[in-house]
């Protein structure tokens, strides 16, 4: 696939891939998305690149390694899960945090545990799949 | 729709199982992606099926409007289909690998690990 | 020997220290419960463990287990710094130190445990380490088969016991021991005999029981540091823990006074035989162990004040100076490089402190003045004759006892003070780390029997209490009792044991002689397994034949069969087909899933398939886009893209579905497969006529933005309610993830490579 317009074009579908799989993942709890819809549209980005510029090229966009990466996701939603030990709480409980306020209604924002274990989610779908792609990519 | 969605598990079923028994063992890949679709649709039919009204709670509402589809055998499902593209993942490696080092796809002939010579 | 180290070596290491000290701190902080137990209240500590099958991490300390606490880690103390300087710059011994001390913890484990549970889990965990310490000298072929042997034979006596207290469990309600105890005798409850016999089972494999003792001897095959402290003050007392501690519940029937003392008795004196036709010293005082276990079953076989104090003392007493004699001849072993009774003689010069606490310990077991064993063995005969089958037990003891003093002649004093033989090596003084242990355990046995009452009052007395589960009398432990029967049967003992010890050589050709014609249960061991193997190769020939279409032939059959059985065993309702209300979307949907599922059935052509799982992939996402699953949808359109990637970049480097592009119909295959698929469509068109709960769907929907705080429910479930489950299913995506990477990028590489060529070059 050495075309130069699918080699230009994929930059910025890659751009816009991975703005959208954020607002996916970002979005999920309140309207469809979530950590695994964002994290294969991020996934797709990574390949869509990796077609087209091959997957060294996607790797290096990448900076981290994607098996690295799943591994941070899993850590990530392990610690989401471990928080609930500090207040007390069973395994994995959700814990909010309101800002500006003391309930939903009249906080600014939160600062949730749930939303960090969607993260973890992202994570890993992302690096996991990738590095599925890449070493199909590699290695056939 | 519970009736025909049945009966188009009960043909992915058999096109699975079919597929499944080939020697060629692309064949019997493709038989476990069709597999797996059977399964995540009879997950998704055995909580009924409702058209047209996602599991979503409106805005200035605490609970959602009149009857919404079920909404777990959907996150069931979601997760469900991210596991079985892993295993796809998986199976085409195996499948790749053994081809690279066997040089065949006839599953009677990958005798790898259970050599022939063995059972006598 | 080739377990021995090097006598320069630095035995000095972080591994070892730690052990021992963290051993010592145990020992500290149990003794500072002696008071507090022997004035007869037991300490508690629990935590709940799986509450809901009422299996709880709980801990009962009382005078048996606060007994049996400090020989754990009392001897265990000493064992762990002997065993730092006997193998001392042996390459393993780090590892050594961990399995002891793993070992120590799972007994002290086993014998705090409260719950029965827990007790089991403790006794399959001594198992398993003692299993690892057994087979230490792993590169020996003996080694390793005596530690699966041991392995074995104990765990399958740790499955009956588990079944025995599932069963325990089941009929009174409860799994607390102290509970169970508490609520006195089990014998009127109709499980009672198989409750027994299970527990049995457990007590006797791992106490090694005739007919389950050959495993003892064997394991022998372990460091001397390990025989000293499992075989002789530890895991094999386990069994008899156990007896002890489940006595209230258990005991006082006919059929426990008569299988325990039978099974004891017979144990007894067979292992002083045994003991007495042995030549390696090592292999002499593991009979006598087993010697010791025999007697402790029969003991507790009665429920008298008497007899119940004969086992605890003698318990005591044997703790003491077995695990101080095995040390002992480890120490000679490390100094001359043999344990031949024949060879060793006149150590004493050489050896004098050896000798000296070998002496001290040797008259301990011997049963003389002023030691503790004479009071046990006074008691034990103040016992015997308070027991039911009074002559039988008696007679044994007088037998196992008089062998002993022979015996005890044979090990402790004979080599020090016998005849020399050619030895191997110019023997010399062990070092001090070898023993301290052995002196301190020596002078210990001499003490208790010098102030009875204090051994009485802080360690006998509140066992006998525990095992009876009522406060004891107490003022048994006597130096002097008068003149009763039990001093006579001692001086008989005594006259019959310097008669077999001045006859002992002739005696062990004879009994070798004996031995000869006998069955031979370790032999049979191993033709037991032979058949075991032999079967299980026999089944993996008719099972498994390596050809993947009969698996997967066999598999489909079975779920055909799971099905249809039970559809007529048990008539359903009928299902009703209803196609009323579906739009020309709807069809239109199950006519592309299904055209793109013949699409693949039929091509012999790759991208074909290829784009008919791409059509049926796409059907499926529209079903949940159509019936209110857009998350669903959107994944399953993802993911769908990904496969559509991956298969298109894989199977175009693979070789053509069918080589001459027919594909081979196969008639048998498609019958199962019309089967299956037909079989499945009518299950879920049977599930969705039954009527639908909702009570969780409810849940969700309400507590989804009231409790969760968010409005997409299928999100909210996912990262929220059900957070547990999808925090396995990323584990699984990551391992699945981890496996292809591996399989691709893998190390074996090479080797398979060249096997491939090999197949290629035929």
């Amino acid at each position: 696939m050495n075309s130069i317009i699918f080699t230009a074009g994929a930059r910025i579908l890659v751009a816009l891939l991975l703005v959208f799989s954020l607002f996916m993942l970002l979005r999920g709890h309140h309207l469809p998305g979530g950590g695994f819809i964002g994290g294969l549209i991020g996934a797709i980005a990574f390949i869509v690149y990796a077609l087209a510029c091959g997957s060294a090229e996607a790797r290096t966009a990448l900076r981290v390694s994607p098996e690295g990466l799943a591994m941070v996701g899993l850590g990530v939603a392990l610690l989401a899960g471990l928080v609930s030990f500090v207040f007390g709480d069973p395994f994995f409980t959700g814990q909010w945090y309101w800002v500006g306020g003391d309930s939903y209604e009249t906080a600014a924002f939160s600062i949730n545990s749930v939303l960090v274990f969607d993260i973890g989610v992202y994570l890993v779908v992302l690096g996991g799949i990738l590095s599925i792609a890449f070493a199909f990519e590699e290695e056939t | 729709m519970e009736t025909l969605t049945a009966l188009i598990i009960g043909v992915l079923v058999a096109a699975s199982v079919y597929l499944m028994l080939a020697r060629n063992f692309m064949r019997f890949l493709f038989g476990l992606i069709l597999l797996s679709n059977a399964a995540n649709l009879t997950i998704f039919a055995s909580g009924r099926m409702t058209p047209g009204a996602p599991a979503l709670v409106p805005y200035g509402e605490d609970t959602p409007l009149g009857v919404v589809g079920n909404a777990l055998p959907q996150a069931l499902v979601l997760t469900a289909i991210v596991i079985g593209f892993g295993l796809l993942a998986f199976t085409l490696a195996l499948a790749f690998e053994a081809y690279r080092r066997l040089r065949t796809m006839d599953s009677d002939k990958m005798r790898y690990a259970e050599p022939k010579e063995e059972r006598e | 020997m080739a377990e021995h180290s090097d006598a320069n070596a630095p035995w000095v290491n972080l591994a070892g220290m730690a052990t021992v000290a963290l051993t010592a701190a145990l020992f500290a902080f149990f003794l500072q419960y002696l008071p507090v137990v022997a004035a007869g209240s037991p300490v508690q500590w629990s935590w709940n463990w799986i509450p809901s099958l009422q299996i709880n991490l709980s801990f009962w300390l009382d005078g048996l287990s606060l007994m049996f606490a400090l020989l754990i880690t009392g001897i265990g103390a000493f064992v762990m710094l002997y065993a730092a300087r006997y193998l001392a710059g042996h390459p393993q011994y780090n590892r050594f130190a961990l399995y002891l001390f793993s070992f120590m913890l799972s007994m002290l484990g086993l014998v705090l445990a409260d719950n029965l549970i827990a007790i089991f889990v403790f006794w399959e965990l001594t198992t398993f380490t003692s299993y690892l310490l057994i087979g230490f000298s792993h590169t020996d072929p003996k080694s390793r088969r005596n530690a699966l042997q041991a392995l074995l034979l104990t765990a399958a006596g740790g499955l009956a016991l588990l079944a025995g207290f599932i069963l325990i469990g089941v009929t009174q309600g409860t799994f607390e021991m102290s509970e169970l105890n508490a609520a006195g005798s089990m014998a009127e409850q109709p499980y009672y005999l198989g409750i027994l016999i299970l527990v049995l089972l457990g007590a006797f494999t791992k106490s090694a029981q005739v007919p389950f003792h050959f495993w003892l001897p064997n394991a022998m095959a372990a460091p001397t540091p390990v025989s000293a402290y499992l075989h002789s003050a530890t895991m094999v007392k386990g069994g008899v823990y156990l007896l002890a501690r489940m006595h209230p519940s258990l005991s006082g029937t006919d059929v426990w006074v008569w299988v325990l003392t039978i099974f004891g008795a017979v144990t007894a004196v067979f292992a002083s035989f045994m003991a007495l036709r042995q030549i390696d010293l090592k292999q002499t005082l593991a009979y006598t162990t087993l010697m010791a276990l025999g007697t402790l079953v029969m003991f507790l076989a009665g429920s008298t004040g008497y007899a119940i104090t004969a086992a605890m003392t003698f318990l005591i007493v044997h703790s003491l100076y077995k695990a101080c004699l095995f040390l002992t001849i480890g120490v000679i072993d490390h100094a001359t490089g043999t344990r031949d009774a024949d060879v060793l003689g006149g150590l004493a010069r050489a050896m004098p402190i050896t000798a000296m606490m070998a002496l001290l310990a040797g008259l301990a077991m011997a049963g003389i003045p002023p030691f503790l064993g004479f009071i046990a063995k006074e008691v034990a005969y103040a016992g015997g004759l308070s027991m039911a089958l009074t002559v039988f037990v008696v007679l044994m003891s007088l037998a196992a006892f008089a062998l002993m003093f022979a015996v005890a002649a044979i090990v402790a004093y004979r080599p020090f003070f016998g005849p020399q033989g050619a030895l191997p090596r110019k023997p010399h003084e062990g070092p001090w780390p070898m023993l301290i242990g052995p002196a301190t355990l020596a002078v210990l046995g001499l003490l208790a029997g010098l102030m009875p009452g204090v051994t009485a009052y802080y360690l006998v007395e509140p066992a006998v209490a525990a095992v009876m589960s009522a406060p004891d009398t107490g003022g048994r432990l006597k130096l002097w009792a008068g003149f009763n029967l039990p001093l006579v049967l001692s001086l008989a003992t005594f006259a019959l044991g310097f008669v077999l010890y001045w006859f002992h050589q002739d005696l062990r050709a004879l009994l070798a002689r004996i031995e000869a014609r006998g069955p031979n249960l370790d032999a049979g061991w191993d033709r037991m397994l032979e058949r075991f193997m032999d079967f299980a190769k026999l089944q993996t020939r008719v099972i498994q034949t390596g050809v993947m279409h009969q698996y997967l032939f066999a598999t489909f059959t079975v779920l055909a069969l799971a099905i249809v059985v039970p559809m007529v065993l048990r008539p359903v309702g009928g299902m009703t087909l209803t196609f009323a209300g579906l739009s020309f979307l709807e069809w239109g949907i199950g006519f592309l899933i299904c055209a793109g599922t013949v699409l693949v059935l039929l091509t012999s052509s790759r991208i074909v398939a290829l784009t008919g799982l791409g059509v049926v992939g796409i059907g499926v996402a529209l079903i949940f886009i159509v019936y209110s699953a857009p998350d669903v949808a959107i994944t399953q359109l993802l993911v769908e893209l990904l496969v559509v990637v991956l298969l298109a970049v894989a199977l175009l480097k693979m070789p053509h579905l069918d080589p001459d592009n027919r594909q081979v119909h196969r008639p048998m295959d498609a019958i199962l497969a019309l089967v299956v698929g037909g079989l499945t469509a009518a299950v879920l068109l049977l599930v969705v006529e039954t009527p639908f709960d909702r009570r969780l769907t409810d849940f969700f929907e309400g507590a989804s933005w009231m409790e969760a705080f968010g409005r997409n429910i299928v999100n909210v479930i996912l990262v929220d309610f059900r957070t547990l489950d999808t925090f396995g299913e990323i584990a699984v995506v990551i391992i699945a993830a981890l496996g292809a990477f591996a399989l691709l990028k893998g190390g074996l590489k090479r080797g398979a490579e060249g096997e491939a060529e090999k197949e290629d070059s035929k």
